[in-house]
């Protein structure tokens, strides 16, 4: 394990008590809604915020022990940190603010120079190194931004909603790199999110935090497959399957066909929200395009709706209401066909 | 087109204010005697004490920002108690007339002051009735113009950056100097420049402080007020004199380096 | 001197209105002058003219002296910038003239005082300076007034009689400034008036010099012409001119005209 934190802080009215391990190489979201504790958590993490509780330590290293008294501050910390705004320093030109950690961390001013320019190019900002943050485009921003926390190699990554200052469109392309450079990372990475998007497409697993505490663990498909909360289930639900886009319909990798509203080309995922999900015991008359045989694979009721796990060439989740549940009298390997309008999926480049 | 902008409740004040700042101004330039002006201005003196207002100014601004930043930031950041008091302790100077900050600084660095007495019996060296002593002066009455200038300034930069900076390695003191401190530049700029300004009409103080003689002490504003006392049109030219100088200089900074900020 | 003296105290009987007005505010002291008197003065005759003021006030009532006390130079400037005004007592000849150029005064101006130099040096004397001569010391902490203000011209000239060259750290402003100086330390000598050295009580010793008799600073005062209040100047210029006048001058170390 190369984080391991167990941090209690308490802020006004929220305590966050919530602990963590997070293995070299392996992606964490975590995952809530905005005032859940999130942030501070991984202020905490940075060394920006002593805790109330709790230690943190990497790699075996203790940074933080509240026992113990232990506080490494966070410029003492080998990590790298993606704010949501990206932060760059407005004074500094893109070269500058990349090569800014290994100046400060003992690299000759060459030499830092030479890091920061590979990392500029890794991050598809050749030429752009003379500008200033003012200059680039948000998306160009927060490449840059992730150049900057990733150049020194650092032991800890941590990504505070890093895509939710992107417009849409922008989302989608620096998602798909981050995802590039988050497999290629090395080190422990934590991902604050609100997202449920980003948490599934980027993170390994996830953990969803509600008022400060711990609501759930897991991977993402285990953690949508089987919401413990309604909040979870809410919040956790999409269905993400890959496959390959080709103008209006996309073959996916598992073999089904999804018809799509919004044409796309190339390697894509798939999005479905369970809710827009519709079971029926036999085809549905009027061929809506998108209407596949599947098995119920699973059940889990929470709150007034059931999460019905489907398996088949197109695996689903669906939300169907208890009442409807219980008429259309599912059980586990029960056949049905689930159906989806064209417009209800969202397709994402990958 | 610029005036379709304005709002018209805020250009009536507007023009107002521009009329009572420039109209004393303008008087003083009708009233000029020209042709005097070539005999006047090469009177002895002149370019003496001219060039001890900008030096001494330009000093007193120097020492303002080198300890009055590092002030301005604990004023803003720290988190120490009394900070209230602190600040309200720094603008005296602002609110004390002069000529009683004069007499204070003899209280305490005069040839009979607390430190001065000390400083006098250790090394002889006594301040009063010296260009150092002028510097001081200027200092005292002009400092907090910049340190409330650029405590303003560092509240109002967003502190994230800093957090961002020690996510780098940058322990506080390299945030401060290469985030902090290039972030309130432009705030740092303006404070300097009334810091300046003030420090070269500084009257009151320096001619308590450090008293009046040509060439050492004797700055612009001493100057203007002798002349005054027998020869009110000599005043006038060297009003006139010191209001080109200094008009010309921040209009020249401006460029420069205010220019520069403002483009950032 | 002399000479001069009785001529300036001749014309002095036209400025104020003469013996008819001074027999007419005696008549009159049950309901006499009131209303505001308003009295521009040199700031060297702060303490003496405030006695004196507040002693008229006392003597009928229904009046109210006020004062504007100045350098003479100011006081002449804003006099001719149109202040309004019913007495004007300079300390020097050439602001009077400023007013009386102008057409401004009520007549002939009167010398009712007048201020010799003295030097002003810390109590104890330090320093131990005896006369002029020790203005020349360049390891001593010296004061003068600038020679733009009357009491450093007057100074230029004692120094000129004496054949002394001073060496002076500084030039104050006017004469208070000066004698500040004295008074907290940080001169070792001063060359001040002598009323300045009386009012300044002990901290600051005077040290007379014959070089002084030479440089006599006359005091000249008149009613304005445009005077809000004649009555009361002239009753205000009698009060100074009296006996008891003279005496509160005296005092406060001017001497006789």
């Amino acid at each position: 394990m190369s984080l391991a934190a167990q941090v209690l802080v308490r802020r006004g009215p929220v305590t966050v008590d919530v602990a963590l391990e997070v293995a070299d190489g392996e992606v964490l979201a975590v995952l809530g809604p905005n005032g859940a504790g999130k942030s501070t958590l991984l202020r905490v993490l940075a060394g920006l915020l002593p805790p109330d509780g709790g230690r943190v330590a990497v790699d075996g290293t203790t940074w933080d022990d509240v026992a113990a008294r232990v506080h490494l501050p966070a410029h003492r910390r080998p990590l790298g940190m993606v704010f949501q705004d990206h932060l760059l320093f407005p004074h500094l030109s893109v070269l500058e603010n990349v090569a800014f950690g290994p100046r400060t961390r003992g690299a000759s001013r060459a030499a830092a120079r030479t890091a920061a320019a590979a990392w500029i190019g890794r991050v598809g900002l050749d030429g752009l190194g003379g500008r200033r943050p003012g200059q680039l485009s948000g998306g160009q921003a927060q490449r840059a931004a992730l150049a900057r926390a990733l150049v020194g190699d650092p032991a800890l990554l941590l990504l505070d909603e890093p895509l939710s200052a992107l417009d849409a469109r922008t989302r989608l392309a620096v998602r798909a790199e981050l995802r590039r450079h988050l497999t290629d990372y090395a080190g422990s990475a934590v991902l604050v999110t609100h997202d449920p998007v980003d948490a599934m497409a980027l993170a390994d697993r996830v953990v969803v935090v509600e008022d400060g505490r711990v609501v759930q663990a897991g991977t993402p498909s285990d953690v949508a497959r089987h919401p413990r909360t309604d909040y979870v289930a809410r919040l956790v639900g999409l269905s993400l399957l890959p496959g390959t886009a080709d103008g209006l319909t996309v073959r996916l990798d598992g073999g089904g066909v999804v018809a799509v509203a919004v044409p796309a080309d190339g390697p894509v995922l798939v999005a479905v929200r369970p809710e827009s999900v519709a079971l029926y015991l036999s085809r549905p008359e009027g061929s809506p395009r998108n209407a596949w045989p599947l098995t119920v694979a699973g059940a889990t009721p929470h709150g007034a709706t059931v999460r019905c796990e489907l398996d088949g060439q197109v695996p689903l989740l669906a939300d169907v209401t208890a009442t409807a549940f219980a008429e259309l009298g599912l059980a586990p390997g029960s056949p049905v066909w689930a159906v989806v309008k064209a417009s209800e999926v969202a397709v994402y480049a990958r | 087109m610029r005036r379709a902008r304005t709002p018209a409740p805020l250009l009536v004040p507007a023009a107002l204010a521009v009329v009572f700042l420039v109209l004393p101004l303008a008087g003083l330039l009708i009233r000029t005697p020209w042709s005097q002006l070539g005999t006047l201005l090469t009177a002895p003196g002149v370019g003496q004490a001219l060039r001890l207002s900008l030096v001494s100014a330009t000093l007193a601004t120097a020492v303002s920002v080198v300890l009055g930043v590092p002030l301005a930031w604990v004023l803003a950041r720290s988190r120490a108690r009394g900070r209230a008091v602190l600040r309200a302790l720094v603008t005296v100077p602002l609110v004390l007339p002069p000529v009683v900050g004069g007499v204070a600084l003899f209280l305490v660095l005069g040839r009979q002051g607390i430190v001065g007495s000390w400083l006098a019996e250790t090394t002889g060296i006594t301040i009063p009735f010296t260009t150092t002593a002028v510097v001081i002066a200027e200092t005292f009455v002009a400092m907090p113009f910049l340190v409330i200038s650029v405590e303003g300034a560092l509240r109002a930069a967003d502190v994230r950056y800093e957090d961002a900076a020690a996510t780098l390695g940058a322990d506080r003191w390299t945030t401060f100097r290469r985030v902090t401190l290039p972030l309130v530049a432009p705030g740092v700029a303006a404070g300097s420049v009334l810091c300046w300004a003030r420090a070269l009409g500084e009257f009151g103080a320096t001619i308590t402080f450090a008293g009046n003689f040509p060439g050492t002490t004797q700055t612009m504003p001493l100057a203007v007020y002798l002349a005054l006392q027998r020869d009110p049109q000599a005043a006038i030219v060297l009003s006139l004199v010191l209001l080109v100088v200094s008009v010309a200089t921040l209009l020249l900074l401006r460029d420069r380096w205010l220019g520069r900020g403002a483009a950032a | 001197m002399v000479a001069v003296l009785a001529v300036v105290a001749l014309g002095a009987a036209g400025c104020g209105g003469g013996d008819d007005a001074a027999a007419s505010t005696a008549g009159a002291s049950g309901s006499g002058p009131s209303g505001t008197l308003t009295v521009f003065a040199a700031a060297s005759l702060t303490d003496v003219f405030t006695d004196l003021g507040q002693q008229l006030e006392g003597d009928h009532d229904g009046l109210t002296v006020q004062f504007n006390f100045a350098g003479s130079s100011a006081l002449a400037t804003q006099l001719t910038q149109g202040a309004p005004a019913d007495v004007f007592a300079s300390a020097n000849g050439t602001q009077m003239s400023v007013v009386t150029g102008t057409d401004l005064a009520d007549g002939d101006p009167t010398v009712f005082t007048s201020n010799v130099l003295r030097i002003a040096v810390p109590a104890g004397n330090p320093a131990g300076v005896t006369g002029l001569a020790d203005f020349a010391r360049d390891e001593l902490a010296l004061a003068v007034c600038a020679p733009e203000v009357p009491c450093g011209a007057a100074g230029e000239d004692v120094f000129a009689a004496a054949g002394v060259t001073p060496r002076p750290d500084t030039q104050e402003e006017d004469v208070r400034a000066a004698l500040t100086k004295v008074e907290l330390g940080e001169v070792d000598a001063a060359l001040v008036y002598a009323t300045d050295v009386a009012a300044a009580g002990d901290r600051v010793e005077g040290i007379s010099f014959p070089e002084a008799e030479g440089v006599v600073n006359d005091y000249p005062l008149c009613t304005l012409a445009a005077a809000p209040n004649p009555e009361a100047a002239r009753a205000f210029v009698d009060l100074v001119l009296s006996e008891e006048g003279q005496q509160a001058l005296e005092d406060a170390g001017f001497r006789a005209p």
